[in-house]
């Protein structure tokens, strides 16, 4: 389904010494070394690690009615630009000549945007009208967000095709290891407490042959874009607090951002979790990225 | 024979030779200036690495790019943490540069004009419009009185439980607690749902933008207006006649354009001239200690504060309604008894 990827056979050899090159501890982006005392970065701020989940909850409660309207504030729009490459990139859609319905899970997605994108290409491109959706969330107001487009939409609205399940993504635990074709992450895995957990998740639900597919803020590799961005991160807070009246979610979100590793490091986190194939295309200077996996 | 090649930015040379050269007509520097400053930046990546490589730069044994790497994430980092001009001063605070100041009260003004109904933006503005001057004017106000003194020394806050709304019901009928709770209930408000300071720097000065909101509820019960916009007009009246705060004032000058002219006439022939009256003849309302005065006689209070309420709202307005009431029955049942004639 994805199109230029490299030959497995030496991918695979270079990732086993990347691999073990790689095997760097982190202090930033790995939460495994205090067992005792475990912390984890909320923002700026140091929370214990139980408390991060409730927390980034309260972040999306609060914003869950208003999501797209801030998501097009923050990325100026362009957030549907990259959304649209993401899916068309994926070229998702059970094949004409397939028996086999595949099944979707979209993470972290509780808007549905992703999830209602990919079934629509499919529908659209493969005449697919029978693979499955989870949109899976740790949030119920987002769940309810997506669940309510559906319904506005006139579709995936009370389908069987389609659940909507609240779930750590880091735990999963309604989907059974082994049963998904396509697992898909939107500008969500940065609100994991744990990413590495949470990539291993997603290899374990995955098939064999299953790809892991991640689009999520980045490293922005062109110097003009990166002044420009960091002008734009120190106003945005503001601007939340002056329009949507809410200054520490918009705080925390461009935090988040910068906290979340490089495409490489990134790269080297989903090859840990035993992924092969792996590869990434920065967009708009790096602004995100997509990265993928395979699962051998 | 020299070629006469005529090419569009130069002149050819006329010396003998077999070549010819190009005089340029102008020399283009801004051009070529820029498409420098763009191919190093939107192009270069590749050859920027290539001469860092060169220097030893890239690929370094001695440096440790994990520390690297934790030291600039740190650094973005701090530059995001600290774009505010000073550190809070207070729970909630949000410290704003004067050009973000100003954004607020534009962006909060324009809301405000067209959608006045929504409480957000009329707090926003009214922060936005706090300026130094008027809260300086209250913090003195509140110090030269006594009672102000004790309220700025409590830190009171206005809260169903503090007040406790429920046994104000158990008050005696002509107390000023009991009257607060009926008009509480009988305008279903409660006081718990003033919004907190966020843009205020000072925080004495906060304290008194709170205790302003928060005693807005006050003003309304004690002199018996609703919280229909005609009455929030007037109250609003008596704010900025009695403490000049300028969202009180705006409220004033812009709020009745968007009413109806009854609505208007009403305001302007007995409610806003007895709001400015009252306004400039009673004592400071920002110096009572509502909090303890809720046992009081109602009537004591208003003579002490030179207060006194205007005819009822509501009761003005049903009696409107009920002589358009006996207008549109009289004329239904003569529209009746005429067309039995045709």
């Amino acid at each position: 389904m994805i199109r230029n990827i490299p030959a497995t056979k030496n991918v695979y050899r270079t990732l086993m010494i990347t691999n073990r090159v790689l095997n760097v501890e982190n202090p930033i982006f790995n939460n495994n070394n205090s067992k005792a005392t475990s912390t984890t970065h909320f923002g700026s701020k140091i929370v214990p690690t139980a408390e991060k989940s409730k927390m980034v909850g309260h972040v999306f409660s609060s914003v869950a009615s208003k999501y797209d309207v801030m998501n097009d504030i923050m990325s100026l729009g362009i957030h549907r630009l990259w959304k649209d490459h993401f899916i068309n990139k994926l070229d998702p859609g059970k094949r004409p000549n397939s028996t086999e319905p595949l099944n979707f899970i979209d993470v972290a997605g509780g808007s549905g945007d992703i999830a209602f994108g990919i079934l629509d290409y499919a529908k659209a491109k493969y005449g697919d009208k029978v693979s499955t959706m989870d949109v899976v969330d740790i949030n119920p107001e987002m769940l309810k967000e997506g669940e309510k487009r559906a319904l506005d939409m006139g579709r995936y609205f009370k389908d069987p095709r389609v659940r909507y399940l609240i779930q750590n993504a880091e735990v999963l635990d309604k989907i059974e290891d082994n049963s998904k074709d396509v697992y898909t992450v939107s500008f969500g895995i940065r609100n994991f407490t744990d990413i590495q957990a949470g990539l291993n998740t997603a290899y374990r639900v995955l098939k064999p042959g299953g790809i892991f597919y991640c689009l999520e803020f980045s490293q922005i590799n062109n110097q003009v874009m990166d002044l420009l961005y960091q002008q734009w991160a120190k106003v945005l807070p503001v601007f939340g607090s002056i329009v949507a009246n809410d200054y520490d979610s918009y705080q925390y979100l461009v935090e988040s951002i910068e906290r979340f590793p490089n495409q490489e490091k990134f790269k080297s986190m989903i090859e840990k979790a035993g992924f092969q194939s792996v590869g990434y295309e920065s967009l708009t200077f790096g602004i995100c990225a997509i990265h993928w996996g395979i699962k051998a | 024979m020299s070629s006469r090649l005529l090419l569009s930015s130069g002149y050819p040379s006329l010396v003998g030779s077999r070549f010819t050269t190009i005089i340029p007509r102008r020399t283009l520097i801004l051009e070529s200036a820029l498409t420098a400053l763009a191919s190093h930046f939107l192009l270069g990546n590749e050859a920027r690495m290539a001469d860092k490589m060169d220097n030893g730069e890239l690929h370094n044994k001695n440096e440790d790019y994990t520390q690297l790497e934790k030291e600039r994430t740190e650094e973005r980092l701090n530059a995001l943490r600290n774009t505010r001009p000073m550190k809070p001063n207070y729970e909630g605070h949000i410290p704003l540069w004067t050009s973000e100041k100003l954004l607020l009260f534009l962006i909060s003004g324009i809301r405000s004009y067209y959608h006045p109904e929504n409480g957000i933006n009329i707090v926003q503005l009214g922060e936005a419009t706090a300026i130094k001057p008027m809260l300086n004017h209250l913090h003195k106000l509140m110090l030269s009185d006594p009672t102000g003194r004790r309220i700025l020394k409590d830190r009171p806050d206005v809260k169903e439980d503090i007040l406790q709304m429920d046994k104000l019901a158990t008050y005696p009928k002509n107390t000023f607690g009991y009257q607060f709770y009926t008009w509480c209930r009988r305008e279903n408000v409660t006081p718990d749902t003033r919004a907190p300071i966020k843009y205020i720097d000072n925080p004495t000065h906060a304290f008194i933008f709170k205790r302003y909101r928060q005693c807005h509820d006050f003003y309304h019960a004690l002199n018996n207006a609703p919280i229909i916009i005609e009455g929030e007009v007037t109250v609003k009246a008596l704010e900025a006649a009695n403490l000049g705060i300028p969202m009180a004032i705006l409220g004033t000058l812009f709020a009745p354009w968007r009413l109806t002219s009854i609505q208007r006439k009403r305001l302007f022939d007995t409610y806003l001239p007895w709001a400015i009256e009252s306004g400039l003849k009673c004592k400071p309302l920002i110096n009572v200690y509502w909090e303890e005065i809720l046992d009081k006689d109602i009537n004591e209070i208003r003579e002490e504060l030179n207060l006194f309420p205007p005819s009822d709202l509501r009761t003005m307005r049903d009696e409107r309604r009920q002589a358009i009431k006996e207008l549109n029955d009289k004329y239904k049942k003569l529209h009746e008894e005429n067309s039995n004639f045709l």
